[in-house]
């Protein structure tokens, strides 16, 4: 069994649901992220995205479109994300990681090449975000060959023709964008998502993790008990935009937010 | 070439190009844009239609120009002109849009939105939208915004919202980034009119369908006036919807060479350039795989050329399609290269080239001497001057 296997089967025999935090990998420096990501794991999180920046991110926000940018004047790659999880591995074997990002750092790399290269790190999953079911096959056998769940987005617009397809090609988790917009966008409709889950749900076994709009701990809970998990990003990267200069700070308000979450949803 | 040529597939590829390479939300207004385009380019009404608002209010066919003194100076092959400049609003852009536009009133749409470089896009999409009384927001680069003003208060008078893009580069392909963004957030009332042969199937083709009418149009010309195809089409190439306008229709006619012209900048061995074709390697961005300009980690990089509208680090999958295949030939023209070829057909002929079609008139003067006196050259004149005369005082250090 992949570890997202393990953790959501191990989460539903307790009755709890996965928080998932994302992350930019070298934001605001390079050396900021894998104490980060083991600090994270001690607040409760379940599982973790580590974004790759990108020059271009088109389905993002500003507050992660800043993070990208922050990250790349460090010169921090593909490769050197990679790295962050292998030094992350060094001390942690169970929390699975998985690596979300755009499709041409991976072109670039050449599909056989990251697969190997993410197989190394001991990545758990993989998610690109432009890189729908339709263009998907070769690097998705690529992953699954070597043990990596490839993740694919629902949207609120995906039809079930779509929830199959995903279904089918994807592995470890869906991850449903919870709303119509960019990453850190506005606020979104419980009934609508509590809706749509049910669509989602008829059509696949995959445990599906809802990200857009969880900012604090209340959606945090609202949002976890409509599906098997949360995922917080703007909300996170925000405290480390707010505190450039205080490092130190921005890991505290994280832990803070995080573990506000963690007991909001388990109690 | 035995087969006739046939592309892209059902699926948007061009060999190794093109294809859907988008994020989920927007898989079912695409979805959706690509069954009313199949549906409306075969229906004889909306076709009757095109064609109405391409004469009447485009002022098409444009006329296909004999160069004659030009031809007689350079020494070599006679010049033809194809007069896109002529066209409302002063560039092919409008073929597209108008396009797109009826589409989008035939879909339901309420509100369009655009990217735009040099402008002219952007101003060819908001006239559109006037026309027919559509909400109309345009993305353009921070920088962009700064070298081509006038652009930006003609889109204004025609009513439409401009947005500085800050983020990147501040140039086309961040104005592109934020078109996406605003799409993905507003699918429901919401039309993209793409300005070039790029972005996610069916853009590409479709773009290039609506431009064709550029090489329909020069072919039938030169038949009536030189009675015979010409030897070598040549067009400046950004992200390249005026040279697959122009090549498109001569695809299957071997004895015509199709050449595109990149923007070289300071020179491609400087790297400050925006020839992706001639000196980048495949890669996807914008919604489909192309050639790109990007570092070895896959990073998109700063690109530069004197015009804005050729300012791209990506090119239409169809050209990279074209490029591999042999079928059409990519050079490049640097910017000094490109204000030479400015200056000589302002001089020569009385026209004032837009600054991207300037590169295309620079190729020119290098490949007519190299050809017969009986050899025929057409060169699209893809937009006129007017925009850039800020841009060139300033180069020139006149204040206007």
């Amino acid at each position: 069994m992949s570890r997202l296997a393990t953790t959501f089967a191990e989460l539903e025999k307790t009755g709890r649901k996965a928080l998932i935090p994302f992350i930019t990998a070298g934001d605001p420096q390079p050396d900021f992220t894998v104490p980060m990501m083991h600090a994270m794991v001690e607040a409760g999180v379940n599982v973790i995205e580590l974004g790759v920046p990108f020059s271009d991110p088109m389905a993002d926000g500003p507050v992660i479109q800043r993070a990208s940018e922050r990250a790349l004047a460090h010169k921090m790659s593909l490769r050197k994300t990679l790295a962050v999880a292998t030094e992350f591995r060094k001390t942690n074997t169970t929390t699975p990681v998985v690596i979300m990002g755009y499709l041409n750092p991976i072109e670039a790399m050449g599909y056989e090449a990251f697969a190997d290269a993410a197989q190394t790190a001991d990545i758990d999953g993989v998610l690109t975000v432009d890189l729908p079911p339709e263009e998907a096959e070769e690097c998705t056998a690529l992953l699954k060959a070597r043990g990596i769940d490839p993740i694919f987005l629902l949207a609120p617009n995906s039809t079930d023709e779509r929830i199959e397809k995903m279904d089918a090609l994807g592995s470890g988790y869906i991850y449903y964008v919870s709303l119509k917009g960019v990453t850190g966008a506005g606020h979104l409709n419980t009934a609508d998502v509590e809706h749509k889950l049910q669509q989602i749900k008829a059509h696949t076994k995959l445990p599906v993790g809802i990200g857009f709009g969880v900012k604090d701990a209340e959606t945090a809970k609202i949002v976890s008990a409509l599906g098997d998990g949360v995922v917080v990003g703007s909300a996170l990267i925000s405290k480390i935009e707010a505190n450039l200069d205080n490092p130190t700070q921005a890991t505290n308000e994280i832990i803070e937010l995080l573990t506000a979450m963690r007991s909001a949803m388990d109690s | 070439m035995t087969e006739k040529y046939n592309m892209p597939d059902a699926r948007g590829h061009f060999g190794p190009y093109g294809g859907l390479f988008v994020a989920e939300t927007l898989i079912p207004p695409i979805q959706e844009l690509n069954a009313a385009y199949q549906q409306y380019m075969n229906d004889p009404e909306f076709i009757a239609e095109l064609d109405a608002d391409l004469q009447h209010y485009v002022g098409r066919p444009s006329p296909l120009y004999y160069a004659e003194r030009w031809s007689r100076e350079l020494g070599g092959a006679q010049i033809y002109l194809k007069r896109e400049d002529l066209n409302h609003t002063g560039s092919h852009k409008i073929n597209n849009t108008v396009g797109q536009a009826l589409l989008a009133k035939r879909m339901g749409k309420t509100r369009i939105i655009a990217e735009t470089g040099a402008g002219q896009h952007g101003v060819a999409t908001a006239t559109v939208a006037a026309r027919l009384g559509l909400e109309c927001v345009v993305y353009m680069g921070a920088v962009d915004v700064a070298r081509q003003s006038l652009n930006v208060y003609r889109m204004k008078l025609l009513g439409a919202t401009v947005v500085a893009v800050e983020s990147g580069s501040k140039t086309l392909k961040d104005a592109l980034n934020e078109a996406l963004r605003d799409w993905v957030t507003n699918v429901d009332n919401t039309f993209y009119i793409i300005g070039t042969v790029a972005g996610p199937h069916p853009y590409p083709a479709m773009v290039r369908d609506f431009q064709a009418i550029i090489g329909r149009e020069a072919k039938q010309q030169c038949l009536a006036q030189a009675g015979r195809l010409p030897d070598a089409l040549v067009a400046c190439v950004g992200g390249g919807s005026n040279a697959i306008g122009l090549f498109y229709p001569f695809i299957d006619d071997e004895s015509v060479k199709l050449i595109g012209v990149e923007a070289a900048g300071d020179g491609v061995e400087t790297g400050r350039h925006s020839a992706p074709l001639c000196a980048g390697k495949p890669g996807v961005l914008h919604g489909n795989r192309t050639y790109l300009m990007a570092d070895e980690d896959g990073e998109i990089i700063e690109t530069h050329s004197i015009s804005a509208g050729l300012d791209y680090p990506g090119v239409g999958p169809e050209h990279a399609w074209l490029k591999d295949t042999g079928r059409a030939q990519y050079v490049n023209i640097t910017d000094d290269e490109a204000l030479e070829g400015f200056h000589a057909l302002t001089r020569m002929e009385g026209i004032i080239p837009a600054l991207e079609s300037a590169h295309a008139m620079a190729y020119t003067m290098k490949l007519a001497p190299t050809m017969r006196k009986d050899e025929i050259i057409i060169v699209n004149l893809s937009g006129r001057g007017d925009k850039d005369m800020q841009t060139m005082a300033r180069r020139e250090g006149i204040e206007l």
